[in-house]
């Protein structure tokens, strides 16, 4: 029961990593999320459908995620589209796409496939409690894709792409074209959103067309929980884990209103209510400690 | 070095909005060249220095690179040749990063792979050439920019700028947002370094009398034409006086509209 507070926040937390490239890194607000995390799924339940080889089937549904980034990059750098927009339009693209990848049907039952997850089950039982198989796999998976982002960042293109969020003229005036930056930093934003929806549908058993509604939502909120858990760093690994916990807190949050919250008369379709109003919570929160830091500072100067 | 023929530069032609930033200007910067640039707002000083930087297109005209037609080429691409600082200390450098991260972005031109050069022996580097800032700043190297001062910010962009060899710098009025003080330390600098590194440079001033103390060769503008340029014994005898009463000479008005813009002090 527990582990699956935390496993949801482990799957999800791969799609928060991207959100938190996106948003926090490019300064690009990319809503091309609540498509590519139900292609991953699609692309996904497809393969595995198909008899794939499930680790290849899992590299397509990134490739996949890959170009729908790109794609966005592209609308918003050539068609002069602003960035929201050009996120929306790939976004109801999508859609359609999606359903044609699930073989014009919303949704495919996984049940009784073999997935990569009743694998790693079938390999692991034995070695640790069963309880705890999915929450060790995605606790290693999810650690590993935040270790290596971490190196990524730190590599010289990393850096140069962490001061276009920054700073575009200072990108422009080093001779980088900053459209390239901005589709290679979507395209590894949408690949990790599209993985986690790879995940996710094993998870869940069936990948849905409607797996990405709101998801954004979901995403920024944990990376904004996540920033106001801990201090303020210019540490890559610190924000990356700080992005992590903000998932883990946030789908645990949201587990635990979707099994308790009858308990206050709840229902699950409640919960995107509660979630924007989870993200308004936290914005102002943010505000006013920005202020009152404003406010201490200047008596600090005063005196 | 670089070569302008001809260039034209018209915003919204054909409208009642027509405005004629720069007419028909030839110009030839010599390798080792220092040139400032003055002229009262709306000259066209910057529009120039857009036009040579890439930012904007000329309507008309030609710009040669080390002999190489670059007129349409975009501005990231002209800047692995062309180095500039802004009047605002805060776009040359990132504000969210570290000191030494800001110096490994901008210690090569050109397209970052997925290399990590930020290592030791690099960090040594950097800290030896903060040291020529005189600013302490080599012991600051892992504080983000955010926190240090418009003046320091300039200063570094300008060091950063230098490590990165350029062929030719634009300083525009780079030191204009800047103190008093921390202006006179940056535009020491900047003379430093371009005399050390014998530099190719072309700063824009609203300062008649750091115009003329500065540099090999002196050009006014108005309304879009250079209409006045000094060089070497000619300029060295200049005066402020000397140029306001050429501006006079040639226009046939005054200055006085301009005396605040092109102060003296």
């Amino acid at each position: 029961m527990i582990e699956g507070i935390f496993v949801e926040g482990l799957i999800y937390g791969i799609m928060v990593l991207g959100v938190f490239i996106s948003f926090r890194i490019l300064d690009f607000p990319d809503l091309t999320v609540d498509g590519s995390f139900p292609l991953g799924a699609a692309l996904m339940a497809q393969g595995i459908m198909m008899g794939m080889n499930l680790w290849l089937a899992l590299l397509i549904a990134f490739a996949g995620g890959v170009l729908a980034g790109v794609v966005t990059s592209l609308i918003h750098n050539h068609l002069k589209v602003p960035n929201l927009l050009a996120g929306i339009l790939t976004m109801t693209m999508l859609y359609s796409v999606n359903i044609r990848v699930l073989g014009n049907r919303a949704n495919v039952p996984l049940l009784n496939q073999e997935t990569i997850l009743s694998r790693v089950t079938e390999r692991l039982t034995g070695i640790i409690p069963d309880e705890y198989i999915l929450l060790a796999f995605f606790a290693v998976v999810t650690l590993v894709i935040k270790l290596l982002l971490d190196l990524f960042f730190r590599t010289d293109l990393g850096l140069t792409i962490g001061a276009m969020g920054n700073n575009e003229q200072m990108v422009i005036s080093q001779g980088v074209n900053p459209k390239t930056l901005k589709s290679i930093g979507l395209g590894l934003s949408n690949g990790l959103v599209a993985l986690s929806g790879a995940f996710a549908a094993q998870y869940l058993g069936f990948a849905d067309v409607g797996l990405g509604q709101g998801i954004i939502i979901s995403g920024l909120a944990s990376v904004m929980i996540g920033e106001f858990l801990v201090m303020k760093s210019n540490r890559i690994g610190v924000l990356t884990l700080c992005a992590l916990l903000g998932s883990i807190c946030f789908y645990a949050v949201m587990y635990v209103g979707r099994y308790y919250g009858y308990v206050i008369n709840m229902t699950p379709n409640d919960l995107n209510l509660i979630k924007g109003i989870l993200i308004i919570v936290l914005l102002v929160l943010t505000q006013s400690r920005k202020l009152r830091k404003f406010a201490l500072k200047a008596v600090v100067k005063n005196d | 070095m670089i070569e302008l023929k001809n260039v034209s530069m018209i915003f919204n032609p054909g409208t009642v909005n027509e405005n004629r930033a720069i007419s028909d200007i030839s110009l030839k910067v010599r390798e080792g060249d220092f040139i400032t640039v003055i002229g009262s707002n709306g000259a066209g000083k910057s529009t120039l220095f857009n036009l040579i930087a890439g930012t904007i297109t000329p309507t008309s005209g030609s710009i040669l690179l080390n002999g190489r037609d670059v007129t349409r080429d975009p501005e990231y691409k002209r800047a692995k040749y062309i180095g500039r600082i802004f009047q605002n200390p805060l776009l040359g450098t990132a504000s969210n990063m570290t000191l030494e991260d800001n110096m490994m972005i901008t210690y090569r031109k050109g397209f970052k792979w997925l290399k990590r050069s930020l290592n030791h022996r690099m960090r040594e580097f950097f800290r030896s050439e903060l040291v020529k800032l005189r600013m302490g700043l080599e012991d600051r190297m892992k504080e983000n920019l955010a926190l240090f001062s418009g003046g320091q910010r300039q200063a570094l962009t300008l060091l950063m700028m230098v490590l990165s060899r350029p062929d030719l710098i634009l300083l525009d009025e780079h030191t204009a947002a800047l103190d008093p003080k921390n202006a006179e330390i940056v535009l020491e600098l900047t003379n430093r370094f371009i005399e050390e590194y014998r530099l190719t440079a072309m700063m824009i001033t609203h300062n008649m009398s750091h115009a003329i103390e500065y540099g090999n060769r002196l050009l006014m503008m108005d309304k879009g034409e250079i209409i006045f340029e000094a060089q070497g014994e000619e300029k060295k005898a200049l005066t402020v006086e000397k140029l306001i009463d050429k501006f006079h000479q040639i226009r046939h008005k005054s200055f006085e509209n301009d005396r605040t813009l092109l102060s003296d002090d």
